[in-house]
């Protein structure tokens, strides 16, 4: 059975290396065919009737790709109509060399049952393996091994005669060559193209085609706009002796001659250059790699403040493009101008499918139209379809496939349709897709995970639990919350002091390591909340049921129990697993009203009066030490039961309950952190908020003076003391004011590995260690958290994974990636949601405050709606009032006013829908009245009853 | 780029093997006449000579004298050629003098040494093309050699290495898997009673996967006890043919 083949390879390392390896040949490797008699295989993967209608094949066919048909139409693909395709060994060898994400995808439609993909493990078949011919190239010879192992397949097919005709092999290539030799040898052979083009009834996959090399030549003239990229050899050489630098490209989203791009260097110190002009941005994507060159200091340029948006018509390709540049190069002044330089070559291009709308060519009969993406950083894009009247007024995604030096836009192809431009669900699908939010439905080898219904406790999992089924356990959540992942108690010990447990659902019992559910919760990172949508981490049968903290069930639970006296010192700590039944399910305001009623006496009002009183301490004492509380405006929508429209839109409003949880939450994660450290000094998942560089505070100190009050930011607790005092006579809100800003002063704060840092400082809650423990339903480093403390306390296995500080700091990184993103696609949706709301109020006049001062705009936030918004005071079709700008107060003087920080002022908002992809609020000023710049205030629409839909 | 794939989703290695499948064998006995016993032994690529001397008198130190058993001394070196890389130093080095320890470990447990008191056995092994599992190798050619100088062992000494991928254990590895950060077992085990002579591991595992690990180990050295079995028998119909004429 076995067959050994020696071959010889040279590998360089250093030198030339002669490697010798074995190469087994087998006769058991079967074909994969339902037909086939032959083969004694187990389990099948091709079809007996393959039904692929085409013109070109009409008879039952197996598709055969090549390499690069693979690498390229990666989309068609996976398309659901492409069945019955036979992936060679060898094939998958070189896309996985080539390309990583297009292996894995590869590798996703091959485990797909429906799709009846078979892989071949022609290399290793003793008929089709062949060895490289002296003077062969070795993808030569890959191309005839495809070959062979085509050639094999027909004749393998054509011996298990069955009652019908004999099934077909079909080879897709795109080489000419490699096209001619198959034909030589009478295989049946076509271009990707041709057989696309050729399937019947489904004329939209044509447009997912890739444009291939040989295509382009045709679609642009052949006038080079862009100076050609450098081979990586030179890059590298350059690299190396500092002629050129590597960095990530990032785009301008205000304007798209400019760019910058962010070069690492050792430790801290890493330099930003700044790119301007279309020949130096030089086909550059957002976030690709690129080299960049300096230019000599003399030609170095500032950044201009200008915003600038790519609008031209397709046609016009570079006409006006001369004059556009000329306006950039204003002369600056010297201080302010910046390293600039050129890209050189790309050295890793990074582009994924972007969301966008088709603009369609003005020739009705044109194919090529050109596609802006919803992302403004990331330029248009020509695609070629030829549904452009269907594809008009809808989101669509395209990916790019290519960019010739002599297109002034990159080539594409339509991946898909998400739905009509402007709808609720579309929209949303936009943002999550913009933000790179994983929102698929969990996969069936997730959900298989899943522990089966009806669950009940058993006694293997009491092992190593302690029953606190009898104590008064309760849950305080925003209402309509099914997702509760924390409760509390509280009883009086006969020693007098008091007993307090946070209980948090325990989700690492059911999720295990390294199966694909945890795996798939690793990657999500955290539950996305979007308004009036959920993105769960995990799936919902244990979000909102089994882990889910409700009320008059037995659930399982993570413990942490302190002993606690009257002046809120902890006396002992300790933690385990437990098993609890909550006795209710409050929401804040529930609790609040059962603290305040004087005449309720039972169990869960006097537990719930107890944790308060701890927690007015406990938050007493973090104060002291400095903790800041700052402020962020937080919005909540009233949704229409029917059309899910936004009706109203109200601020969150935050009650005594809201702190009491979230004290004893800080005390359970400050614990926790504490004892998961100690156990795993190199390994511990812990949270730190890094103090913010004195320069963060500069707009904060600004702001304060122009109202006569001083701020100090040696430390957390100064600056937590002087917003305290920073109070104005006649401005209540002031000092909330004054604490939104100092929030927009902060650090983002961050997942971290403890081997692989020495600052675990938190800033914010000024404790020295800190970690996430209390919320492992949505995010997935509680659920590290809980396996640590499992192990720490010895009620839980441990794994490799879990103690390499290499991986944990990886997966540290994705958290905090996720974490970024759900929080931007969060604002996102709150955005799209408030234009939804003004699109259904009309026209509103509102009182606000003045936020920022910029050059020609003031930024004002509405307080009633936490919005904010940009009042502009130059607008395109107006003759521009005389601004003076001045940078030290900051204040702007428009014509005779003088706008500072804080500053009232009532502006109108409306929602301008000129550009659809972008909507966006506008706001004009109302008061203070300033002639040829103000409006008068509209007439306010009287409130419907019902708000109009005017879809 | 991306390292080597060491088992695809097929099921497949890197040389198209199965997991549990051990490489080619092949092995001569008695491959020179002037001592007392040797054997040559292909596994795959890797190529050992095991030659052996004794029972004899002990030479050198009076002192190594046991009076209950003999001494094994064992010596393993590599051919200078057996390496992709040439090599400076056959024998001598710490590797090459732990592997002589860890022989004569596992020959001490199988050997009956009790026969031969105060005697010497000297066991030789050379690597004279190295691919991976030199140490299982050696074993296999050395306990040959054994078998072909007629002193008594308790069994077989079997040995193979195996290594752990995707959950999955490989038996026999070669060079290129040994290298890929595979976290690989070597056992040595006399198979009839299932006693274990060596078991050498010096990568991570987690606890959990050493069973399966071991299970694995066990079913590739009894393939190997098979394999030698085999050769012996030949070698003993081929030897005996001629002195029965």
């Amino acid at each position: 059975m076995l067959k050994s083949k020696t071959f010889v390879k040279k590998t360089r390392s250093g030198g030339v290396m002669k490697i010798v390896r074995e190469h087994y040949l087998r006769d058991d490797i079967w074909c994969g065919s339902e037909v086939c008699t032959e083969c004694k295989q187990e389990s099948t993967a091709l079809q007996r009737d393959p039904c692929m209608e085409s013109n070109l094949c009409s008879y039952p066919h197996y598709v055969i790709p090549d390499t690069n048909v693979v690498l390229h139409q990666i989309d068609v693909l996976e398309d659901q109509v492409i069945r019955n395709v036979i992936i060679l060994q060898t094939v998958l060898a070189e896309v996985r060399h080539r390309s990583a994400p297009i292996y894995k995808r590869l590798k996703d439609i091959v485990h797909e049952k429906e799709k009846n993909f078979y892989t071949f493990t022609n290399e290793h078949h003793r008929e089709t393996f062949i060895e490289r011919e002296p003077g062969e190239s070795a993808n030569d010879r890959n191309d005839r091994a495809i070959r062979v192992a085509a050639k094999w397949y027909s004749e393998h097919l054509k011996k298990s005669e069955s009652d019908t005709d004999p099934l077909k092999v079909v080879l897709l290539t795109n080489d000419q060559g490699n096209k001619q030799k198959a034909e030589e040898s009478g295989l049946l052979v076509y271009k990707c193209e041709e057989y696309i083009k050729s399937l019947i009834g489904n004329p939209e996959l044509v447009d997912r085609l890739a444009l291939s090399n040989d295509d382009k030549n045709d679609i642009t003239s052949s006038k080079v706009l862009f100076p050609e990229h450098l081979p990586l050899s030179r890059i590298q050489a350059g690299l190396k002796n500092g002629t050129f630098l590597q960095g990530t490209f990032r785009a301008s989203r205000d304007n798209y001659l400019e760019a910058t791009v962010f070069v690492q260097g050792e430790g801290e110190d890493s330099t930003e250059v700044l790119i301007q002009g279309l020949q130096n941005l030089n086909r550059s994507v957002y976030q690709d790699v690129v080299a960049v060159q300096l230019l000599p200091r003399d030609q170095w340029v500032a950044p201009s403040s200008v915003v600038l948006q790519d609008e031209g018509a397709a046609k016009d390709d570079n006409e006006e493009e001369g004059e556009e540049e000329k306006e950039l190069r204003v002369s600056a002044a010297e201080a302010a101008r910046k390293p600039t330089g050129r890209v050189v070559g790309i050295i890793k291009r990074n582009w994924r499918p972007f969301c966008g709308m088709l603009n369609a060519s003005i020739i009705k009969e044109s194919t090529r139209h050109l596609f802006t993406p919803a992302d403004r950083r990331i330029p248009r894009i020509r695609i070629e379809t030829r549904q452009a009247d269907a594809l008009a007024g809808q989101r669509i995604m395209v990916a790019i496939d290519g960019w010739p030096k002599h297109s002034r836009y990159p080539n594409g192809h339509f991946v898909r349709t998400l739905g009509s431009a402007g709808d609720k669900e579309t929209e949303q699908q936009v943002l999550l897709l913009e933000h790179d939010v994983p929102h698929q439905a969990f996969s069936q080898a997730v959900l298989s995970f899943l522990p089966t219904m009806p669950w009940e406790i058993t006694p293997e999992v009491m092992v190593n639990r302690e029953d606190l089924r009898s104590l008064t356990v309760c849950s305080v959540d925003p209402p309509g919350c099914t997702d509760i992942d924390d409760a509390l108690h509280c009883r009086e010990l006969d020693n007098g002091n008091l007993e307090v447990g946070v209980h948090i659902a325990d989700v690492s019992h059911f999720i295990r390591p390294g199966n694909a559910m945890d795996k798939e919760a690793a990657n999500r990172g955290t539950t996305v909340y979007l308004c009036g949508k959920r993105i769960d981490m995990v799936p919902e049968l244990l979000s909102s049921n089994l882990c889910s903290l409700r009320s008059n069930v037995e659930r399982l639970a993570f413990s942490c129990i302190w002993e606690i006296n009257h002046e809120a010192e902890i006396l002992k700590t300790r933690f385990t697993k437990s098993v609890i039944k909550s006795k209710a399910s409050l929401t804040y305001a529930e609790a609040q009203m059962r603290i305040d009623d004087t005449t309720q006496t039972d169990d869960i009002t006097k537990n719930l009066r107890g944790l308060n009183k701890l927690a007015k301490i406990l938050k007493k004492h973090r104060i002291l030490k400095g903790a800041l509380t700052l402020s962020s405006l937080e919005v909540r929508f009233h949704i229409d039961s029917e059309t899910h429209d936004p009706i109203d839109l109200q601020t969150k409003e935050l009650m005594e309950t809201n702190s009491m949880v979230e004290e004893f939450m800080l005390l359970a994660n400050i614990s926790v952190a504490q004892k998961i450290f100690d156990e795993f000094p190199d390994c511990a998942m812990l949270r730190k908020h890094p103090a913010p560089p004195p320069s963060n505070y500069d707009i904060l100190l600004k702001a304060a003076k122009s109202k006569a009050v001083e701020i100090h930011t040696d430390s957390a607790k100064a600056l937590a003391d002087s917003l305290d005092v920073a109070r104005v006579d006649g401005f209540p809100y002031f000092n909330t004011l004054l604490r939104i800003l100092a929030t927009r002063c902060m650090m983002q704060a961050v997942y971290f590995c403890s081997g692989m840092d020495s600052d675990f400082h938190h800033y914010g809650l000024a404790s020295p260690i800190y970690t996430h423990f209390t919320s492992p339903i949505r995010r997935y480093a509680d659920i590290i958290v809980h396996r640590l403390l499992a192990v720490a306390i010895a009620a839980d296995k441990t794994y490799p994974d879990l103690m390499d500080k290499q991986k944990q700091s990886a997966l540290s990184n994705n958290l905090n990636y996720r974490h970024k993103m759900s929080q931007y696609a969060q604002r996102a949706s709150v955005a799209f949601h408030t234009q939804l709301f003004f699109k259904s109020r009309g026209i509103l006049n509102e009182e606000g405050f003045v936020l920022f001062v910029r050059k020609n705009a003031i930024i004002v936030l509405i307080p009633k709606f936490g919005l904010e918004g940009t009042v502009f005071f130059d607008s395109k079709n107006k003759a521009a009032p005389t601004v003076v700008f001045d940078e030290e107060g900051p204040s702007l003087t428009v014509e005779q006013h003088i706008f500072h920080i804080f500053d009232r002022v009532i502006v109108t908002i409306s929602l301008d829908a000129s550009n659809i992809q972008h909507q966006k609020i506008r706001m004009s000023l109302i008061e203070p009245v300033i002639p040829g710049v103000s409006v008068s205030a509209p007439e306010v629409e009287p409130l419907t009853k019902k708000p109009r839909l005017d879809r | 780029m991306a390292g080597l794939e060491l088992l695809s989703d097929q099921g497949y290695r890197l040389d198209g093997r199965k997991a549990t499948e051990l490489r080619k064998f092949q092995a001569r006995m008695g491959v020179f006449a002037q001592a007392d016993g040797s054997a040559y032994l292909e596994q795959g690529n890797t190529k050992a000579l095991a030659v052996v001397y004794g029972p004899h008198e002990v030479r050198g130190a009076r002192s190594r004298i046991r009076h209950d058993r003999a001494v094994i001394n064992c010596q393993y070196s590599m051919a200078t050629f057996s390496t992709a890389e040439r090599k400076r130093r056959p024998h001598g080095d710490r590797k090459s003098t732990e592997m002589s320890l860890h022989l004569k470990q596992t020959f001490e447990a199988a050997v009956m040494t009790q026969l031969y008191p105060r005697s010497q056995i000297d066991i030789y092994v050379k690597i004279l093309q190295s691919d991976g599992g030199n140490y299982s190798v050696c074993v296999n050619a050395a306990t040959l050699a054994v078998i072909d100088a007629g002193i008594p062992m308790r069994d077989y000494v079997c040995a193979c290495t195996v290594g752990f991928v995707d959950e999955t254990p490989l038996a026999d590895l070669c060079y290129a898997e040994e290298g890929g950060g595979v976290s690989s077992l070597a056992l040595a085990l006399l198979p009839r009673g299932g006693q274990i002579a060596l078991l050498q591991m010096d990568a991570r595992l987690h606890q959990d996967h050493l069973e399966a690990l071991m299970e694995a180990a066990m079913t590739a050295c009894k393939g190997v006890s098979k394999v030698l079995d085999q050769v012996v028998r030949q070698h003993l119909q081929e030897a005996s043919v001629p002195s029965a004429e």
